[in-house]
């Protein structure tokens, strides 16, 4: 054996080493394409997950009685209905007359409670809102579709066992009877749910609107591109075109790196120091969020422009400097123009990464339960990462699958942005 | 203005007189004296290194944007100190235009490139004007007839001896005094280049011209004047015909001999 091993020509060496060589080189390729594949699995998981638990939110039970409209239990004068009493009227008991007349077997109190419980406690408003438009429909009997309780709502879509003396279930046999009776009757749909597109938060998950917070992380990301769109790009420039390359700037540029990968939560309790407590501005509302999140993406566009501004050609520079443009020219006419893709597309990572945010967000105040819809960036708001978290931690079923929605809806815009800066790369790429 | 040591006035566009300059702690250009006559082209020749480029970017200031840059003595330009607090950069450069190594148009329309420096220096009344003055210099710069069609085309699409020619174009629009090319040719073909240097020879009616190069055969092809620059130091300066023929210097003759370089 030894003889044998020792025998090895160079040739055979070169072979063998070589079969190494390709056999580390597979085995490499092997351990690149299982972690790609890792990740894509987990990325899979994670949306297939959020699509299951929410796509359901996207449609709503309706349950549709038919009302009437009486003046008297409304307590409207028929006569001359005031447009304050239409608005104040009493529709709730309209619509637990209208249900127990769908059920006019149902005479006990707890029975009759539990009847009326099927229906949404907001389903009022919608009502309301109908009579107030057309007052001439008062003493009429009309046939309306009503938003139905998350239970119910849960039981239509499966989410709890419709099956009768279920241990721990929240629809009681009766109930689950008169669903499906109802739903014999063809008065039970699932239609599009309106409501989450157009509506604040509420305790109610049926009445619970994503709306607000679409209004509010709009309103803070319009304050922090305001903010830190010019403010980054002057730095930017500044530190590019005109400052001096010395010890300073050396350093100015080393915290600004180091404040890109400051934690997000710091950044809050510097905007809840200086923005709130010394400052005075408005808790919760979208104009300190704003600014918090300018502060948050600051760093990331100077150093995107930085860089965007770096790949224009020095030749440019001197081409423009040659000709007698002064630095302030050469940069408007020639630099900014041409870094402007990179900056924009750095931009809107930036943003993307602010919409995202939550941490700091809770530091301000931004947190807290608003039913309203801001009309302007001082009014208390939430957003969209600070609903999702907000309807997390709510206990009732009906939210978690409106938790899903959240993440999606906010996954939508996180893409949307994303696709947008690489179709601005692609479509602006140059190249020297 | 008081008594500038210019020796041949009447026959200097720009003149230099003990001109140093320091990158740092390392002296670049060593007390440089050349006189450059008016409509003629000077070539400054010399291995790399030798400071041609840096007395070149001394005589537009294109020197003030290297950060550690420092320029002592006197250069004039018609009479003008150059480094005079009074002088601003910016009419310098109009007075003083500059064609680069590598063509460098802008990524703009051919037409947009000519008329920027116009432009910015509000030298036209009108659209007309402006037209003009564009046209004008593209005929000068013999470019004139191969894109007069595509003038809205980005001039970084011509090609490279067309770039360069679109560059000198963009200069002349300023209307210069002065043209000064930094080794314009030698990132081109030698057809383009022969166009190049045929375009110099008759700027030169117009202009004043310094070019930089490294190829002695160009020198001795477009220049009237040749100034022989060696590790920072102008070591022979005399008309074309006498540095090439009769060098007075050792170092030069070595130099054009192709014994070193």
């Amino acid at each position: 054996m030894v003889e044998n091993a020792i025998a090895v020509t160079p040739a055979q060496a070169a072979a063998s080493r070589l079969k190494q060589r390709y056999a580390a080189e597979t085995r490499f390729k092997f351990l690149g394409i299982s972690a790609i594949v890792l990740s894509l699995s987990f990325l899979a998981l994670l949306l297939v997950t959020i699509l299951s638990n929410g796509l359901t939110a996207f449609v709503q039970t309706s349950i549709r009685v038919d009302i009437t409209l009486d003046a008297e239990t409304l307590g409207i004068d028929p006569v001359k209905p005031s447009a304050d009493a239409l608005s104040s009227a009493n529709y709730g008991q309209v619509i637990k007359n209208a249900m127990y007349k769908a059920f006019p077997a149902v005479e006990s109190r707890p029975e009759l409670r539990q009847l009326a419980a099927m229906v949404s406690s907001g389903a009022d408003v919608g009502l309301r809102k109908m009579l107030v438009a057309n007052p001439s429909l008062l003493g009429t009997t009309q046939s309306v579709w009503l938003v139905a309780d998350d239970d119910v709502d849960m039981a239509m879509k499966g989410h709890i066992t419709r099956k009768a003396g279920a241990e721990g279930s929240r629809l009681t046999d009766a109930q689950l009877g008169w669903l499906d009776e109802l739903e014999a009757r063809g008065n039970v749909a699932k239609r599009f749910n309106t409501a989450l597109f157009t509506v604040g938060d509420s305790r109610e998950p049926e009445q619970a609107g994503l709306w607000g917070a679409v209004v509010g992380s709009f309103f803070s990301l319009s304050i922090t591109l305001l903010v830190c769109f010019p403010l980054g790009v002057a730095t930017a420039v500044y530190l590019e075109e005109y400052a001096p390359k010395n010890r300073w700037t050396d350093l100015i540029e080393v915290n600004i790196n180091n404040l890109a990968a400051v934690p997000s939560v710091v950044f809050g309790l510097l905007g809840l120091a200086i923005f709130l407590n010394f400052f005075g501005f408005p808790r919760s509302a979208p104009l300190v969020g704003g600014l918090v999140l300018a502060l948050i993406s600051l760093p990331t566009i100077i150093i995107a422009a930085r860089a965007a501004m770096k790949a224009v050609p020095p030749s440019i520079r001197e081409a423009a400097l040659g000709l007698g443009a002064s630095k302030l020219q050469m940069v408007t006419d020639h630099v900014l123009p041409l870094s402007m893709p990179g900056i924009l597309t750095g931009t809107i990572l930036g943003m993307a990464h602010a919409l995202g945010e939550t941490a700091p967000l809770l530091m301000i105040g931004m947190v807290a339960f608003i039913v309203d819809i801001p009309a302007s960036p001082l009014d208390p708001a939430a957003v969209l990462p600070v609903q999702v978290y907000l309807w997390a931690d709510s206990p009732e079923r009906a939210f978690v699958e409106r938790t899903s929605a959240a993440i999606m809806v906010l996954l939508f815009f996180l893409a949307t942005m994303n696709l947008a800066a690489i179709f601005l790369r692609k479509k602006f790429e140059r190249r020297w | 203005m008081n008594a500038i040591p210019v020796t041949q006035p009447s026959l200097s566009k720009v003149s230099a007189r003990d001109v140093n300059v320091y990158y740092g702690q390392k002296h670049a250009l060593k007390h440089v004296d050349l006189d450059i006559r008016p409509n003629d082209v000077t070539a400054l020749i010399g291995p790399s290194g030798c400071g041609k480029s840096t007395f070149l970017r001394c005589i537009n200031r294109m020197n003030d944007l290297i950060d550690n840059a420092q320029v002592t003595g006197l250069l004039t330009l018609d009479g003008d100190d150059v480094y005079d607090r009074n002088i601003d950069v910016v009419q310098l450069r109009a007075r003083v235009g500059m064609v680069f190594q590598k063509p460098n148009p802008f990524p703009k329309s051919i037409y947009d490139n000519v008329a920027y420096g116009p432009r910015i220096h509000g030298m036209a009344r009108d659209q007309a004007e402006l037209d003009e003055i564009v046209m004008g210099s593209l005929e000068k710069a013999g470019l004139l007839a191969e894109v007069k069609d595509r003038l809205e085309e980005t001039g970084t699409g011509l090609s490279g001896g067309q770039q360069q020619r679109l560059c000198i174009a963009r200069a002349i629009a300023v209307a210069p005094e002065v043209i000064l090319m930094d080794e314009p040719c030698s990132a081109l073909d030698p057809i383009a280049t022969a166009k190049v240097e045929e375009l110099i020879d008759e700027l030169r009616e117009n202009f004043t011209i310094v070019i930089v190069t490294h190829s002695m055969q160009q020198a001795a092809r477009v220049s009237q004047r040749t100034a022989f620059f060696h590790l920072g130091e102008l070591v022979e300066v005399g008309d074309t015909e006498q540095i090439f023929t009769n060098p007075q210097h050792p170092l030069t003759q070595g130099y054009i001999t192709g014994r070193f370089g």
